[in-house]
C-alpha cells in the first residue's frame, strides 16, 4: 500500500469520504440542531473537495490500477463538486418553506458526489459498479426525498425501479467483458482480443450508461422523476450528475474500448440521433416547466453524444467544454425555477412565467439569457459549446448527425422561443414572493457565466480541455 | 451424476421461477422464489462456488425472502386485478425475452471460440471462501471499503424514507430509571389521626 | 459417468440428508392420503357453529416499521457476509487485511450510530 500514491491520485475522495462520515455522526449528535448548518457545512465541503481536484490536478494511478485519475477526469470532478455545492446552498430556502430540512439532504447530496467521483476515477468495472451505485442509490432517495407527497414518492419509485434495471444490464454487460478479456481493468480490456462476447458486453454497457445519462430511447423515466422530484434535488441531478455519466460514458468507451470505436460509433449515433429529436419534439407540447427541461436535457445530451461518437482526439475535448457550460447554465435555470413562489407555494407551469419582464426585469433578462444559450443562440455560452460540438462531428466526418443536430435545434427554439414570449409578452401576473440571496447570486452568476464569460473564454476552455487529453 | 444434479436443480429453478409469475397468491409467489433460491444455490455449489451459495441462502433466502413477504403483506393490493394487465404486455416481454435468449445464445456459442487464458486475481487457495478472502481486503481494497459506504448510504435511505416519529409515546428511560434518587421518589408525611394529608 | 469433484463429494452427507428429508415428507403424505377415510363435503369447509361468515380479507396492511426493521437486518447480514472469508483467510492477510477490516467496521459504526441517535431501533 502506497500512500504517497493513493494521495496524489485520490485525495478530494478520501476527504469526501471522511467529511461525510464525520457529518453522518454531527448529525447523529446534534439532530435537528444540525439541520440548517448542514447545508452550508455540506456546501463548503463540497467546495473543498473542487479546489482539492483543482490542487491535484495531475492525478495519478492508484489503488493496484483499480483507480486512475488525470487532468481531464480532474477538471470534470471539479465542476462536479462545484456545481454540486451550489445544487445544495440553492436548495436551503425551498426545504426551510416546504418543512423539508433535514440534515439527511446534506448528507446524501455529499454521498453522491463521492460517487460521482468514483465513477469519474474508476480505471476497473468495478469501481466504476460500485461508483454508479453510491451515486444511484443517494439519488433515488433524494428523488423521494418529499416522503409525504405522492408524486415525489411515485418518482423515487420510478427512478429506483427502472435504475436497478440498468444496474442490472451494466452488470451484466461488465461480466461478458470479463468472461471474453479475462480482466475488468479498463487497459487490460482494451489490450484484449475484440470478439462478439465483448460486442455484447459492450452493447450492454452503452444501454445501461445510456440510461444514466438519460439518452432515447431509454429516457422514458427523465419527464417523470424531474416532475415529481423536488425542485432543488432536479436543480441538482440537471448539473452535477450529468456531467459525470456524460464523462464516465466517455472515458469507458475512449479508455477501454478505443480500439473498437467501429464497433460502437453506430450505436452511439443512433442514440444521439434520437435523443435530439425526441427532446425536441417531446418539449413541444409541455406545459410544465420541470418537464420541459428534462425534455430539454434529453436533447441536450443528445448534442453531447455527438462528441462522443467523434471519438477521444477530437470529440473529448468538445464534449467536456459542451457539459460543463451545460451543467452550470442548468444551476441557473433551475435557480430561476426555484424562485417560483406564489402564495406560499411552489407553481411549476409555463403560463405563471408570464409577464415576467415588468414585475422582475432582472430574473426574466436572467431567464431570457440562460434559455437562449440552452438553445445555443449566438452570441451567447450555449452557442459555442453547440458549435464545437458540431466541429467535432464535422470534423470527424459525422455529417448525417450534425444535420440531425442542426434541425433538432431549429424545432427546440420553437419551445425555448414560448417560454420568452410568455415572459416578455404575456399578461402581467402579480410578482413572485421575494427570492433568496443565495438563489438571486446564483442565477445571476449562471447569467453572467453563460454571457459574457463563456463567450470570451471558450478558445481558452477548448485548449485547457484539449491539453488535458493529451496529458491524459 | 453431475449432469443429473444439474439437470435436475436447472429444471427446479425454471418451475420455481415459472411459478413465482404465474402463481395467483402473491404469498406462494414469494414461496417459489425461496425454492428457486435454494435450488440455485445448489446449482452454484455444483460450479464450485461454495461461498456464493451460502451467501445466497444467508442473504436471500435468510433475508431478502422475508423482506418480500412483508412488502406483500404491506401492500395489500389485489393481485388478481394487478395481473389483468399482464396478458397486454405479455408479446412485448417475450420479444425481448427472445432477444435477450438469442444473445445469451450467441455469446454461448463465442464461449468456445475466444476464451482467454487467463483471468485476473487467481490467488492460490484451497477453498473459495479463502480465495476470496486473500484478495478482497488486499487487493481490492478499495472495492470493499466503497461497499462499506454504499451500504451506509442504504442505512441512512431506509431511515429517511420510512422512519417516522408519533408524538406523544411513552418511552422507557432506563437514566433516568437508574438515576432516580430515594428523595425523589419518596416523600415521608407525618399523617396524624383523623385529618388525614 | 464422471468423477466426482473432491468439493462435491463434501456435500454427500447434504444430499443423504436431503433425500430422506424430502423422502419422508412425501412418505407421510402419501400415507396419509391412502389411509385416512375420505368424505369430502362442502358443508365441511363453511364457517360453523357461532362463526360469522369472514367481514373482510385476511391481509391487513402491515406498519411500514416492520419493513424498516428487516431493511436494517439485512445491512448487517450483509456485514457479516464480509466477515467471513476475513475471518477465514486472517492468517495469510496479516495486519493490513485486519485494520481494513477494522475501516470498514468503523464506517458501519458510524451508520449504526446514526440509526440508534434517529431512533430507528426503538419500537413506538
Amino acid at each position: 500500500m502506497n500512500w504517497d500514491e493513493i494521495f496524489a491520485a485520490a485525495t478530494p475522495e478520501l476527504y469526501l469520504a471522511f467529511a461525510g462520515l464525520i457529518a453522518v455522526v454531527l448529525g447523529a449528535v446534534l439532530r435537528e440542531r444540525f439541520a440548517t448548518v448542514s447545508i452550508k457545512a455540506g456546501a463548503l465541503i463540497l467546495l473543498g473537495a473542487c479546489a482539492l481536484s483543482l490542487f491535484n490536478i495531475e492525478g495519478g494511478v492508484a489503488f493496484n490500477g483499480l483507480w486512475e485519475t488525470d487532468r481531464f477526469t480532474n477538471l470534470a470532478k471539479a465542476v462536479c463538486y462545484f456545481c454540486a455545492g451550489v445544487a445544495l446552498l440553492i436548495a436551503e430556502p425551498y426545504l426551510v418553506k416546504e418543512r423539508l430540512i433535514r440534515y439527511e439532504y446534506a448528507l446524501l447530496v455529499i454521498f453522491a458526489s463521492l460517487g460521482m467521483g468514483i465513477t469519474l476515477s474508476a480505471n476497473d468495472l468495478m469501481t466504476l459498479y460500485l461508483g454508479i451505485e453510491t451515486l444511484s442509490l443517494s439519488s433515488y432517495v433524494l428523488a423521494a426525498f418529499n416522503r409525504d407527497s405522492q408524486r415525489s414518492s411515485e418518482a423515487g419509485l420510478k427512478y429506483f425501479v427502472l435504475g436497478a434495471l440498468a444496474s442490472g444490464l451494466i452488470l451484466y454487460g461488465s461480466s461478458l467483458v470479463y468472461g471474453f478479456s479475462g480482466s475488468t481493468n479498463y487497459d487490460a480490456i482494451a489490450q484484449a482480443e475484440f470478439g462478439i462476447g465483448l460486442v455484447f458486453g459492450l452493447v450492454l454497457l452503452i444501454t445501461g450508461l445510456a440510461f444514466k445519462v438519460s439518452a432515447a430511447p431509454l429516457h422514458v423515466w427523465t419527464p417523470d422523476v424531474y416532475e415529481g422530484a423536488p425542485t432543488p434535488v432536479v436543480a441538482f441531478f440537471a448539473s452535477a450528475p450529468k456531467l459525470a455519466s456524460m464523462v464516465v460514458f466517455a472515458t469507458i468507451l475512449f479508455e477501454a474500448f478505443g480500439n473498437a470505436i467501429d464497433q460502437w460509433q453506430d450505436v452511439i449515433l443512433i442514440i444521439s440521433g434520437a435523443s435530439m429529436l425526441i427532446g425536441a419534439f417531446g418539449a413541444l407540447r409541455q406545459t410544465n416547466l420541470k418537464r420541459l427541461f428534462a425534455y430539454s436535457s434529453i436533447g441536450n445530451m443528445g448534442y453531447a453524444l455527438i462528441a462522443l461518437a467523434a471519438g477521444e482526439d477530437i470529440g473529448g475535448p468538445a464534449l467536456l467544454v459542451y457539459m460543463v457550460i451545460y451543467a452550470l447554465s442548468q444551476l441557473g435555470i433551475f435557480g430561476v425555477l426555484l424562485s417560483m413562489r406564489r402564495r406560499g407555494g411552489m407553481v411549476e407551469d409555463i403560463s405563471e412565467l408570464s409577464g415576467l419582464s415588468s414585475t422582475m426585469p432582472w430574473l426574466a433578462v436572467c431567464m431570457t439569457a440562460l434559455v437562449f444559450s440552452v438553445a445555443g443562440i449566438p452570441p451567447l455560452g450555449g452557442f459555442f459549446g453547440k458549435l464545437v460540438v458540431f466541429q467535432a462531428g464535422v470534423e470527424a466526418g459525422l455529417w448525417p448527425i450534425v444535420i440531425i443536430g442542426v434541425i433538432a435545434s431549429v424545432v427546440s427554439l420553437g419551445y425555448y422561443l414560448r417560454i420568452i414570449m410568455i415572459m416578455w409578452g404575456g399578461d402581467k401576473l402579480a410578482p413572485f414572493e421575494n427570492m433568496s440571496g443565495t438563489v438571486g447570486i446564483t442565477v445571476s452568476a449562471a447569467t453572467i457565466l453563460a454571457f459574457p464569460v463563456f463567450t470570451v473564454v471558450i478558445g481558452w476552455m477548448m485548449s485547457l480541455a484539449g491539453g488535458s487529453f493529451s496529458l491524459g | 451424476m453431475e449432469v443429473i444434479a444439474f439437470s435436475i436443480l436447472s429444471a427446479i429453478v425454471l418451475i420455481a421461477a415459472f411459478c413465482v409469475i404465474a402463481a395467483r397468491n402473491p404469498v406462494h409467489s414469494v414461496l417459489f422464489l425461496i425454492l428457486a433460491f435454494f435450488t440455485s444455490s445448489g446449482l452454484l455449489v455444483l460450479i464450485g462456488a461454495e461461498f456464493l451459495a451460502m451467501l445466497l441462502i444467508v442473504v436471500y433466502v435468510g433475508a431478502v425472502a422475508v423482506l418480500f413477504l412483508f412488502v406483500v403483506m404491506m401492500l395489500d393490493v389485489d393481485f388478481v386485478e394487478l395481473k389483468q394487465g399482464f396478458l397486454n404486455y405479455a408479446p412485448f416481454g417475450g420479444v425481448v425475452a427472445l432477444v435477450f435468449f438469442a444473445e445469451i445464445a450467441l455469446v454461448a456459442s463465442a464461449m468456445g471460440a475466444s476464451r482467454p487464458e487467463t483471468f485476473d486475481a487467481s490467488p492460490n487457495a484451497e477453498t473459495n471462501v479463502e480465495a476470496i478472502g486473500q484478495v478482497m481486503y488486499t487487493d481490492y481494497l478499495l472495492l470493499f471499503q466503497i461497499s462499506g459506504i454504499v451500504l451506509l448510504i442504504a442505512m441512512i435511505g431506509a431511515i429517511v424514507l420510512t422512519l417516522r416519529h408519533r408524538p406523544g409515546v411513552r418511552r422507557q428511560s432506563v437514566e433516568e430509571q437508574t438515576g432516580r434518587k430515594r428523595a425523589d421518589a419518596v416523600e415521608l408525611k407525618d399523617v396524624r389521626p383523623g385529618q388525614g394529608i | 459417468m464422471n468423477e466426482l469433484q473432491p468439493v462435491l463429494l463434501n456435500y454427500l452427507p447434504v444430499i443423504i440428508f436431503l433425500v430422506i428429508g424430502l423422502g419422508l415428507c412425501f412418505a407421510f403424505l402419501l400415507v396419509s392420503t391412502i389411509l385416512a377415510p375420505s368424505k369430502p363435503d362442502p358443508e365441511k369447509l363453511s364457517a360453523y357453529e357461532c362463526g360469522f361468515e369472514a367481514f373482510d380479507d385476511a391481509r391487513l396492511k402491515f406498519d411500514v416499521r416492520f419493513y424498516l426493521v428487516a431493511i436494517l437486518f439485512i445491512i448487517f447480514d450483509l456485514e457479516v457476509a464480509f466477515l467471513f472469508p476475513w475471518a477465514v483467510s486472517l492468517g495469510t492477510i496479516g495486519v493490513f487485511g485486519f485494520w481494513s477490516m477494522v475501516v470498514f467496521l468503523g464506517v458501519l459504526t458510524v451508520g449504526f450510530i446514526y440509526e440508534w441517535r434517529s431512533g430507528a431501533l426503538e419500537w413506538e
